[in-house]
C-alpha cells in the first residue's frame, strides 16, 4: 500500500512505544467527580441540577444552550456536592457539577437499544446532539453541527481521523485495535447520516497492527483503510484531506466545502454507542505517559475524573513534575494542577520533569528557512512572528497569520529557538480583535 | 508537589537542532577543504586561517563589548566567518591582509547591521571584495601548489580562470590544454585561492551538510545547473574562445561559493522557490563576469549582487498558502 501524506511537516520521536501495547485499563471510579459544564466548543451547559440532589448514571446535569452547544452528563450515579466554578484545564474557573459517587454506578432509566438502520438521518442527529458528542480528537467541537451541512453543501466523502499524529499518545491506536466492531458500526451510522458511499480510515504507518485490525474488519463493508506516511501534523483535518482525497480546503473554508466531513475514531465509537444503545458520553480513552509518570497507561475514563487520580492509577509520580500537559506535547496544552478534571477532549497527560524540558534560550533568526520548509499551511512564519513583534498586525495578516493551524512545526524546528508558532498566536488574537473593532 | 509548575504555550518539545550546532556543522564541513589547503600550500595557508578565524572572533567580541550587548562568539558563527574569509585569500596574503579583512567582514559586514542574521551581504565576500580592490596586487598573486615535504619552493603563477582570461583578452582564444588537468583541477593541486583549489574536498564537506540536513539541494543544484547550461551554451558555439562546463566547475571559487557562500542562510531567500531564483541568478552572473567581465572571476560579486535581491526575491517567491491551489480529485 502506498502510504499517502502531505507536503511540509516534520518527524519528532514518536516516543509511543511506551505505551502502545498497554491494553486499555477501567480507571477506577474516584471519590469525587468534577463535570466542567464547558467540554465542547460552543456555549457551556447550564447546569440543571441541585447541591444535594441525587443522580443517575447518564443522566443529564447540564443543558445545552443553543444549537452549537450539547448537554453534559453523570459520569456515575451519586449525590451532587457542588455547583460551582473550579478549576477547569483552560486554566480558569468554570462551572461545573461535583458529584460524590454512591459506588452503585446505576444507569438512569429510559436508555433503550434500537436498530440504528431504521432512523432517519435527523433522528441520528437528534441522538447524537443528546449523547453529547463532541469531536474525541481534542478539538471538542459538537458533532451534530459537523453532521448537519448547510443547504447546497454536498457531501460526498467521510474521512475517520485514526492518524494520531501526536507523538506519545496511543489512545485511539487502542481503541482501534480493541473496540474495532464499535468503530465500524459508528462509521456506517455517520455514513447513513450524510448520505455517503465513499469512507476512509486513515491511520498513520507506525501503527502496522491497527492498519492490519481495521483493515481486515472493514474489509466488504464499503470502509477504505488508507494507511498515511508518519509525519506531523499528518492528522490535522485539512492535511488529512489532502492526504486521503488530493482536495484542499479553501483557505478560511471547511471541509465541507470539499466535500467531506472529518470525525475522529473515537467519536465513532460514541456515536455507535448512542445511536445503538442511547448511551452518553460519558467515558473516554486517554493516555497517561511521559518521563514524570512511573508507569504509563491507555485508561478508560470516566469524564470528571482528576489528572491525580489519573496519575494515581498508574503508579504514581516519577520525579517532581515541570509541565503537566492535556494532550499532546506538539499541541497540548499546560496545567495548573493535577486537581483538574478530564474532559470529553482528554486524550492524554503527559508529564515533563525539569530536565525532560528543552529549556533552550532564544537567539536571532538566521533566516535559514526550515520553519518555511516545514509550513503545512504555506506560509513564512518567521516573517510573520518577526512583524508580530513589532506590533505590525496589518503586515502579519497580509503574510496570512489567519492561515496557520498552530501545530508547531515551526517552533519545533526552530534552531534560534524563537516562539514562532506562540507570536502568531498572539498576532492572531490581534487581527481578531482588531477585525471586531473595524 | 512544592515545586513551580512551567506553564507555557505549545509545542512543548523541540528538534534539538541549535544555531551553533548548525554554525559547527558547517565548520566541520569546511575541515577537508581547509587540510587541503595547508597540504598544497603548507605553513602560510595555515596561518592565513589562523589569522582569519582569531581575528574575526576578536574584531566580534570587541564590537560587541562596544555595543554593550551580549557576547555572541558561543554561536560559533564569527569562527566560521573567519574559516570562510581565509578559504577566500590567496595563500600568500601578508598578515595584515588577512587582519584587516577580518575586520572589514565582522565590523562592517555584520557588526555594523546589528550582528548574526541582520546583515544583508555575506560578511567574508564583502571583505574579499573590500580586500580586492583596495589591495589588487596582493589579492591576485598567486602561488603554485608546492605540497607539504615536496621541498619545492612556493612559484608565482596564475590561475586556471587567470590564464584562460589573459589568452582570451590577447589571442581572443582559450590557452592550448596540457592535457590531464582536470584532475588537478578537481583534487586541487592548481594555483587560487585556499578554499577554491580542492573540489574534491568541497563536495566531502558539502554531502556531509546535506547528510545534515543543513544544506537543502535549491542553492547549489541551481547555481551550478545555470553555470553549466549557460557556460555549455557558449561553449557549443565557439569551443575556441569559450571554455568547456567542466572547466568552470572545477576552476575558481564555483564549489566554494554554491556550496558554502551562496548557501549563508542569512543572506539567502528562506523559500525554495528563492533559493532557486538566488541560485539560478548567481549562475548566470558568475559565468557572464568570467567570460565578458573584466575580472576573471565572478563568484564573489555575483554571490554579493543576489544578497542585495534577495529581500526583494522573498517578497515574490512566497509560497502559495494551503487552501489557494486549484484541487483535483
Amino acid at each position: 500500500m502506498k502510504l499517502k501524506t502531505f507536503p511540509g511537516g516534520l518527524h519528532p520521536p514518536d516516543n509511543k512505544e511506551w505505551s502502545a501495547d498497554k491494553a486499555i485499563e477501567d480507571c477506577p471510579l474516584p471519590e469525587e467527580l468534577v463535570i466542567p459544564m464547558s467540554q465542547h466548543i460552543g456555549a457551556p451547559a447550564e447546569p440543571c441540577v441541585l447541591v444535594g440532589q441525587q443522580v443517575k448514571k447518564g443522566e443529564v446535569i447540564g443543558q445545552a444552550k443553543g444549537f452549537v452547544s450539547v448537554p453534559v452528563h453523570a459520569s456515575t450515579s451519586g449525590e451532587v456536592v457542588a455547583v460551582e466554578p473550579r478549576l477547569h484545564s483552560s486554566g480558569r474557573l468554570l462551572p461545573a457539577v461535583v458529584i460524590r459517587p454512591d459506588g452503585e454506578d446505576a444507569w438512569v432509566e429510559g436508555l433503550a437499544a434500537c436498530d440504528a438502520m431504521a432512523l432517519t438521518p435527523d433522528q441520528i442527529r437528534e441522538k447524537i446532539r443528546a449523547a453529547g458528542i463532541v469531536g474525541l480528537g481534542g478539538a471538542t467541537f459538537p458533532a451534530h453541527v459537523k453532521l448537519s451541512p448547510p443547504e447546497g453543501k454536498i457531501i460526498d466523502t467521510l474521512i475517520l481521523n485514526g492518524v494520531e499524529c501526536e507523538p506519545y499518545l496511543t489512545a485511539d491506536h487502542r481503541l482501534m485495535l480493541e473496540e474495532t466492531e464499535r468503530l465500524i458500526d459508528g462509521v456506517t451510522i455517520l455514513k447513513r447520516v450524510l448520505g455517503v458511499e465513499r469512507a476512509f480510515i486513515g491511520i498513520e504507518a507506525n501503527k502496522p497492527d491497527a492498519i492490519e485490525v481495521v483493515g481486515r474488519a472493514c474489509a466488504g463493508r464499503g470502509i477504505e483503510v488508507q494507511g498515511l506516511k508518519v509525519k506531523y501534523p499528518q492528522g490535522a483535518e485539512k492535511q488529512l484531506i489532502l492526504a486521503l482525497t488530493g482536495r484542499e480546503v479553501p483557505s478560511g473554508g471547511l471541509p465541507m466545502d470539499v466535500g467531506v466531513v472529518v470525525q475522529n475514531v473515537g467519536t465513532a465509537v460514541a456515536v455507535s454507542d448512542a445511536v445503538r444503545y442511547g448511551l452518553p458520553l460519558i467515558e473516554r480513552i486517554a493516555t497517561v505517559t511521559g518521563p514524570g509518570i512511573a508507569e504509563a497507561k491507555n485508561l478508560r475514563i470516566r469524564v470528571g475524573t482528576s489528572l491525580s487520580a489519573m496519575v494515581d492509577f498508574c503508579g504514581g509520580l516519577q520525579g517532581d513534575p515541570a509541565k503537566i500537559i492535556m494532550g499532546g506535547p506538539m499541541m497540548g496544552a499546560t496545567q495548573l494542577s493535577l486537581d483538574i478534571p478530564a474532559t470529553r477532549g482528554t486524550s492524554g497527560v503527559l508529564l515533563f520533569r525539569e530536565g525532560d524540558l528543552a529549556l533552550v534560550p532564544e537567539g536571532p533568526c538566521i533566516r535559514c528557512g526550515r520553519c518555511v520548509g516545514v509550513c503545512p499551511a504555506r506560509i513564512l512564519p518567521t516573517t510573520i512572528a518577526a512583524y508580530a513583534r513589532l506590533d505590525l498586525i496589518n503586515e502579519a495578516e497580509e503574510y496570512n497569520a489567519m492561515d496557520c493551524i498552530e501545530c508547531g512545526c515551526c517552533t519545533y524546528t526552530c534552531p534560534a529557538a524563537i516562539p514562532l508558532v506562540q507570536v502568531i498566536r498572539l498576532a492572531k488574537g490581534a487581527i481578531l480583535a482588531k477585525r471586531r473593532k473595524v | 508537589m512544592e515545586k513551580q509548575l512551567y506553564l507555557s504555550s505549545s509545542p512543548h518539545i523541540h528538534s534539538g537542532e541549535t544555531t551553533d550546532k548548525v554554525m559547527r556543522g558547517v565548520i566541520y564541513a569546511l575541515l577537508p577543504a581547509c587540510a587541503v589547503s595547508i597540504y598544497f600550500f603548507g605553513w602560510p595557508a595555515l596561518m592565513v586561517l589562523l589569522l582569519c578565524t582569531g581575528a574575526c572572533m576578536a574584531t566580534e567580541a570587541l564590537c560587541r563589548k562596544g555595543m554593550g550587548r551580549p557576547l555572541s562568539l558561543g554561536d560559533g558563527s564569527a569562527a566560521l566567518t573567519g574559516i570562510l574569509l581565509a578559504l577566500n585569500l590567496p595563500p600568500s596574503s601578508p598578515w595584515w591582509l588577512a587582519l584587516i579583512g577580518s575586520v572589514v567582514a565582522i565590523g562592517i559586514g555584520k557588526q555594523v547591521y546589528g550582528g548574526l542574521g541582520s546583515n544583508p551581504f555575506n560578511p567574508a565576500l564583502v571583505a574579499r571584495v573590500v580586500l580586492l580592490i583596495s589591495f589588487p596586487v596582493q589579492m591576485t598573486t598567486w602561488t603554485a601548489p608546492a605540497p607539504l615535504g615536496s621541498g619545492i619552493d612556493a612559484l608565482t603563477t596564475a590561475t586556471p580562470l587567470g590564464e584562460m582570461k589573459t589568452a582570451v583578452m590577447l589571442t581572443g582564444r582559450l590557452p592550448l590544454p596540457a592535457g590531464g588537468e582536470y584532475l588537478e583541477y578537481f583534487t586541487g593541486n592548481m594555483a587560487g585561492s585556499l578554499g577554491e583549489v580542492s573540489a574534491l574536498a568541497l563536495l566531502l564537506g558539502a554531502g556531509y551538510l546535506f547528510w545534515r540536513r543543513i544544506l537543502t539541494w535549491h542553492i547549489p543544484a541551481a547555481y551550478l545547473g545555470s553555470v553549466v547550461l549557460l557556460s555549455g551554451v557558449f561553449w557549443l558555439v565557439d569551443p575556441s574562445r569559450y571554455p568547456s562546463p567542466l572547466f568552470h566547475l572545477c576552476t575558481g571559487g564555483l564549489m566554494l561559493g554554491a556550496f558554502f557562500m551562496a548557501t549563508d542562510m542569512v543572506t539567502s531567500p528562506v523559500t525554495g522557490k528563492g533559493m532557486v531564483i538566488f541560485g539560478l541568478g548567481c549562475g548566470i552572473i558568475t559565468v557572464l563576469v568570467r567570460l565578458f567581465g573584466g575580472y576573471p572571476e565572478g563568484v564573489s560579486f555575483a554571490i554579493l549582487l543576489m544578497n542585495a535581491a534577495t529581500p526583494l526575491i522573498d517578497r515574490f517567491s512566497r509560497p502559495s498558502k494551503f487552501g489557494t491551489v486549484p484541487q483535483k480529485g
